[in-house]
């Protein structure tokens, strides 16, 4: 037995202590099972900390007409239907309780004039959706979480990072981790555990993610034999800064659009009036006065007959319009496009957007109440990842669950800005339920393979004992650097073979990378197995992108440039086979009837706002 | 901005060391428009000590991970322009000396969390109605900005000259013992918290820790003032309160 290690047992485990992983551990523990959480941050440092903009969930506060059939099409609409229909449906119609009981642990979102929760605009939303903390929600809901979690009975393991998932036979058994602290190792004894370990940015060189993002729990539950989907959707948020160098990528919410901030070219023109697909440019303003109206509607916090600016288009086609604008030469001095918001009132600006304003007036010298923001695409978030039971959150392993950005089908082709906000509490709960009513059917706790820890440990410590070979670093600049160059907005079949082959060549210097120091707290160490991570989805994404020969939400390839109705009824999935990784089509689960005719139903009316 | 910077170079001075000792190393590291400190230690980190231990997530001031302590003030590293500091100016970066050293410029911040384990948490009014005005809770909801950076734990002098953690929760504690009560319909009372495990007489504003709070949270003026004012309600008589006052103590001393 692995006694020499320092050993943990727990019901459930949860791997990552942002929104899902908390929320997750916090249901688990009500559920009346051990919880253990383990993070390789501080509490509270997780990237939902980031989130700015809002949580999407049809409270029906601003624009009464909202209610969650509506959110659900804007949600399958924005995925160009390739989420998990009943991903959409029960996020949809969960989310407006979630949101509550947030606020019942203690949060405090902004007001509207009669005392409820204001909501905000967003683009593909039909109707104000977003309940908001100023341009800080994604702190609020980290805060309220995490206070409500230290007083759920849970034990919290921070800066400890999960290199395996352990098995026992089939099912899952623990997973091994590091003391980043220390250096030393851990074991996890669990019957369940759940991957809430967010994204993958950090495999480019221009994201809004931080260092944490390196697609952990997408390559731990690969290596354990799980299925991936939809890896080939990596969303760009259109507006990520441009400048100055080091803070390049750096996010800009969409809540600046969503307060009325218009994107023009060098030449001073509203571009994203001429990309607005022809399917739904009857949801969107007729010209600069209309949409000016509903901005001015906004402000005053009342419900006019408007219809909503160009730029409040989905994410995927701003940043497809913004990249295009500037490859025309038609960008902004640093290579963006101008977001302008400075013909608002200052006070509103600095009310409304405070975290934008002091970001652009501290890192860029510019102030945002009087000139335009240069902004670009960055790489913000991972469509794909764990196939997961809609309702469970279960895993295609037994014993494993996973919620957050890290599991797919939720948001399908591309993601709406505040899902993802909604999706972690609505999922984290539902995992949360799912891992700890699994755990409570294990009679028998599932053993550790000592072999397993003992290969582990040892490939972990192998690049302390190399007297050559290069630093993790340059390695993984290198990657960045093919991902950015080949796998970007813009794909094409040459590119992605040619990425495939230049991984290859990335995972054998990876293997081989030599690493200074010692084992306590060695940022150097920790990069090279993270690495190791970031090169398997780097290739789930780039294989399944070749695989997909259509454009179809954040996915868009030169050589297919309109969708294709057969792919669309597909996933693309990700398995890790004997001779490496396989990628095949499996079919789209099928939408019930009744929710079709939603779709249906809705035609008209699209209509009759047109004619209005 | 300073414009284009062609070619130069800072010099940029790193605490280098563990608990048993250790001293600053020094780097020369080129320089971008634009940059910050936690840039530089990135570069350094990247090209030539890839195991200089720091800790950072968003590098965008919003989760309060890289605090140090930079030529000598009590900063997040992210949000400190290089360009601030006079050309040849050497850039001393530190770790946070208020707690325990881990290593380089990683410190054991585990006290923090302890003590926010103790506040009693958020608890609801019975029969309360969950609305409020946005103007009920401007206030709390600066108070809520905080990105528990632990600089303002780190300068206080309470905790940093006088070590008294295990009396004191220390500013960051008092800015959220002040959200809970300030919020509308919070129902718990946490004056006796505040008094007797908290410590919250020894703070005797010296506004320290409102001056380095990244946030610009008002933390003495309207976090501590306050709650200060709320123990001395509930604890202490119309005639102590002249009679402190007039012995030129502190409203709440003891």
């Amino acid at each position: 037995m692995s006694e020499h290690f320092e050993t943990h047992d727990h019901d459930v485990i949860v791997i990552g202590a942002g929104g899902a992983g908390l929320r997750a551990a916090i249901e688990a523990s009500a559920a009346g099972v051990s919880v253990g959480l383990v993070c390789k941050s501080l509490l509270g440092k997780a990237h939902t900390v980031m989130a700015e903009g809002g949580v999407a969930a049809a409270l029906s506060h601003v624009d009464p007409q909202d209610n969650w059939q509506t959110h659900f099409m804007d949600t399958m609409k924005g995925g160009s239907f390739l989420n998990h229909w009943r991903m959409a449906q029960l996020h949809a119609q969960e989310a407006p309780d979630r949101v509550r009981e947030l606020e019942q642990w203690g949060a405090l979102f902004d007001r509207t004039p009669d005392g409820r929760i204001l909501q905000r605009a967003f683009g593909g939303h039909t109707w104000k959706r977003l309940a908001h903390v100023g341009d800080r929600t994604g702190l609020e809901m980290i805060r309220t979480l995490q206070d409500r979690g230290v007083h759920s009975g849970l034990d919290v393991y921070m800066e400890c990072t999960v290199t395996r998932l352990l098995k026992d036979g089939d099912r899952i058994a623990g997973a091994l981790a590091y003391w980043r602290e220390s250096g030393r190792f851990v074991v996890f004894r669990a019957k369940a555990v759940v991957i809430a370990t967010g994204g993958i940015g950090k495999s480019y060189r221009v994201t809004s993610n931080s260092w944490e993002y390196t697609g952990d729990g997408q390559a731990l539950a690969y290596d354990a034999g799980a299925e991936l989907i939809d890896m080939e959707f990596v969303q760009f948020h259109p507006t990520g800064m441009v400048w100055p160098p080091g803070v390049m990528g750096l996010l800009v919410t969409e809540g600046v659009r969503g307060e009325g901030g218009i994107l023009r070219n060098s030449k001073g023109e509203r571009f994203m009036w001429k990309y607005l697909p022809d399917a739904r440019r009857h949801e969107y303003a007729e010209n600069d006065a209309e949409a000016r109206e509903w901005v001015e509607d906004a402000v005053a916090g009342r419900q006019g007959k408007s219809r909503r600016p160009p730029e409040l288009s989905t994410r995927d086609n701003v940043a497809r319009a913004i990249y295009t604008e500037v490859k025309e030469g038609r960008g902004s001095p640093h290579g963006g496009a101008f977001l302008d918001i400075s013909y608002l009132p200052a006070d509103r600006v600095k009310r409304k957007l405070p975290s934008m304003y002091h970001q652009f007036m501290e890192l860029a010298d510019v102030d945002i109440t009087k000139t335009p923001m240069e902004v670009g695409p960055t790489t913000h978030y991972m469509m794909g990842g764990l196939r997961v039971d809609p309702d469970t959150a279960a895993a295609t392993v037994p014993g494993l669950f996973a919620a957050g950005e890290a599991a797919a089908g939720m948001h399908g082709a591309n993601r709406l800005g505040g899902n993802s906000l909604s999706d972690l509490l609505v999922f984290g709960r539902r995992a949360g339920a799912g891992a700890s009513a699994y755990a409570k059917k294990q009679s028998a706790a599932p053993r550790v393979n000592d072999a397993e820890v003992e290969a582990e440990t040892r490939a972990l410590l192998a690049p302390f004992d190399r007297t050559a070979g290069e630093s993790p670093y340059e390695v993984h600049r290198a990657l960045q650097d093919v991902m950015d160059r080949l796998v970007g907005i813009f794909r094409v079949a040459g590119d992605l073979e040619a990425a495939i082959e230049q991984l290859r060549e990335l995972e054998a210097r990876a293997a081989d990378v030599r690493v200074e120091g010692t084992r306590m707290f060695n940022p150097g160490w920790h990069l090279a197995r993270d690495l190791k991570n970031m090169i398997v989805v780097s290739e789930a994404i780039a294989r399944s992108a070749l695989l997909r020969k259509e454009s179809r939400g954040a996915h868009s390839r030169l050589d297919f440039p309109a969708p294709d109705p057969a792919l669309g009824q597909v996933n693309h999935c990700v398995t890790r086979g004997a001779s490496g990784m396989q990628v095949a089509a499996t079919p789209l689960p099928q939408m019930p009837p009744e929710l079709k005719a939603m779709f249906e139903a809705a035609k008209p009316a699209a209509k009759q706002e047109v004619a209005r | 901005m300073s414009g284009e910077s062609g070619g130069r170079e800072a010099v940029v001075r790193v605490f280098r060391g563990d608990a048993s000792g250790g001293q600053e190393v020094e780097y020369r590291v080129p320089i971008e428009p634009g940059m910050v400190v936690l840039d530089a230690i990135h570069w350094i980190q990247s090209h030539r000590a890839p195991d200089l231990a720091v800790r950072w997530n968003c590098k965008a001031a919003k989760c309060g991970s890289c605090s140090a302590e930079v030529n000598g003030r009590p900063s997040l590293m992210c949000k400190t322009r290089m360009d601030h500091f006079a050309a040849g100016e050497a850039v001393s970066v530190r770790p946070m000396k208020t707690f325990p050293l881990i290593r380089d410029l990683v410190t054991d911040v585990s006290w923090n969390f302890e003590v926010n384990k103790r506040i009693a948490p958020f608890k609801p009014r019975e029969g309360a109605e969950w609305k409020w005005q946005q103007s009920d809770i401007d206030r709390v909801q600066e108070f809520r900005k905080c990105i528990e950076c632990f600089l303002c734990q780190d300068v206080c002098h309470v905790l940093r000259a006088h070590e008294l953690k295990h009396r004191f929760a220390g500013p960051r504690f008092f800015v959220r013992v002040a959200a809970l009560e300030m919020h509308p319909i919070d129902g718990e009372d946490r004056t006796k918290f505040l008094k007797e495990t908290a410590g919250l007489g020894l703070c005797n504003i010296t506004k320290c820790c409102t001056e380095v709070c990244p946030e610009g949270i008002h933390i003495t003026d309207n976090a501590i003032i306050p709650l200060k004012e709320r123990v001395v309600d509930r604890h202490y008589d119309f005639l102590r309160l002249i009679w402190n006052k007039l012995r030129g103590k502190p409203s709440d001393a003891i």
